[in-house]
């Protein structure tokens, strides 16, 4: 499918711990550069929405042009932020329960200090081959 | 046939489910393990704060995980968000998963607004553990706080904790207390949520 989407996952210091570019059609230079800036620019957002609510997928919460930024909090405010222009709500929200389940697998690790990079090349594989299957 | 019935071997953790697995370990095998902590720790350290101050840094990252793992098991996903949510949080699914019971009792303390206590009786960690006199007032209990300060910390509620042996009269061991002091900005936020 020709989406567009850069998935970033911030931890709770506002570090990016992980990031990538997903989708077909996005090939300029500067539409990485751009999709990282909408999304750092919606993490005040994010900030004041995650205290208002105890569910985990908070939807929708910015819009940039067509690009809709949509957001998963995690218990250890763990933000997975998407950037994208589908409309499958559902499709989202199960592609961050597996990126969550990842994640808590890779936080498992004694070695793994919490709030630093991830650098698995595995976990990248995972990743993407999770965005192909829900996008 | 030789394998047959043998579980599936994975080649990468990530690939593993997040099943809840054995739910018991060897009392015995935990408390070598803590009291080669201690131990270890006492070779490297000058002074018992320090001594403390290590202990709690290895229960702060167990804290850390324990938190993500057990709001994903056992609260399908629903985050917590305020104060008295996080502390019974702490107070039962916590204690219970990690020490198989809830903890003694939950009490708000009375001096200042911002001090909240768990006692426990007797504290798994420090079960087998005897402090000499000349280590003052050590609490192995440490380890315990640094967990708690771990859970508190990572869902957003800073807060210093320390273990402290409150003595009971008519019993020979003194009772456990985890004492919790939250940070100013939890306060205000829980002021402004309402």
């Amino acid at each position: 499918m020709a989406t567009t989407a850069c998935f970033i996952i911030v931890s709770r210091n506002d570090i990016p711990i992980y990031e990538a570019e997903v989708g077909v059609a996005a090939k300029r230079e500067d539409a990485a550069q751009l999709h990282q800036f909408i999304l750092h620019a919606a993490l005040d957002v994010v900030q004041d929405l995650a205290w208002t609510t105890s569910a985990m997928y908070l939807k929708s919460v910015d819009r940039f042009n067509e690009l809709v930024v949509s957001v998963y909090v995690t218990a250890g405010h763990t933000r997975f932020m998407l950037l994208h222009d589908s409309r499958n709500d559902d499709g989202i929200k199960s592609f961050f329960q597996d990126v969550h389940e990842l994640y808590i697998k890779t936080l498992l690790n004694p070695l793994y200090l919490p709030g630093s990079r991830i650098t698995s090349s595995h976990f990248d594989t995972k990743v993407r081959a999770l965005a192909r299957k829900y996008f | 046939m030789i394998g047959v019935g043998k579980m599936k071997q994975y080649s990468n953790v990530l690939d593993k489910p997040l099943t809840k697995g054995k739910q018991e370990v060897s009392l015995s095998a935990f408390a070598f393990l803590f009291s080669e902590l201690v131990q270890y720790n006492q070779t490297q350290v000058d002074n018992i704060g320090e001594l403390e101050r290590r202990l709690e840094d290895a229960g702060y990252a167990v804290g850390a995980r324990v938190l993500e793992l057990l709001c994903h098991r056992e609260k399908g996903n629903r985050r917590e968000t305020r104060l008295l949510g996080i502390l019974s949080f702490v107070h039962s699914t916590v204690w219970k998963v990690l020490f198989g019971k809830v903890a003694d009792s939950l009490e708000k303390g009375t001096e200042h607004e911002d001090e909240y206590m768990i006692s426990e009786k007797e504290l798994l960690v420090n079960k087998f553990i005897s402090i000499p006199k000349d280590m003052g007032t050590f609490n192995c209990g440490a380890f315990v706080a640094g967990i708690v300060r771990g859970v508190l910390d990572s869902a957003g509620f800073p807060a210093v904790v320390t273990a402290h042996f409150v003595p009971m009269e008519g019993q020979q061991r003194p009772r456990t207390t985890i004492l919790i002091k939250f940070a100013e900005e939890v306060l205000r936020r829980e002021a402004r949520l309402g």
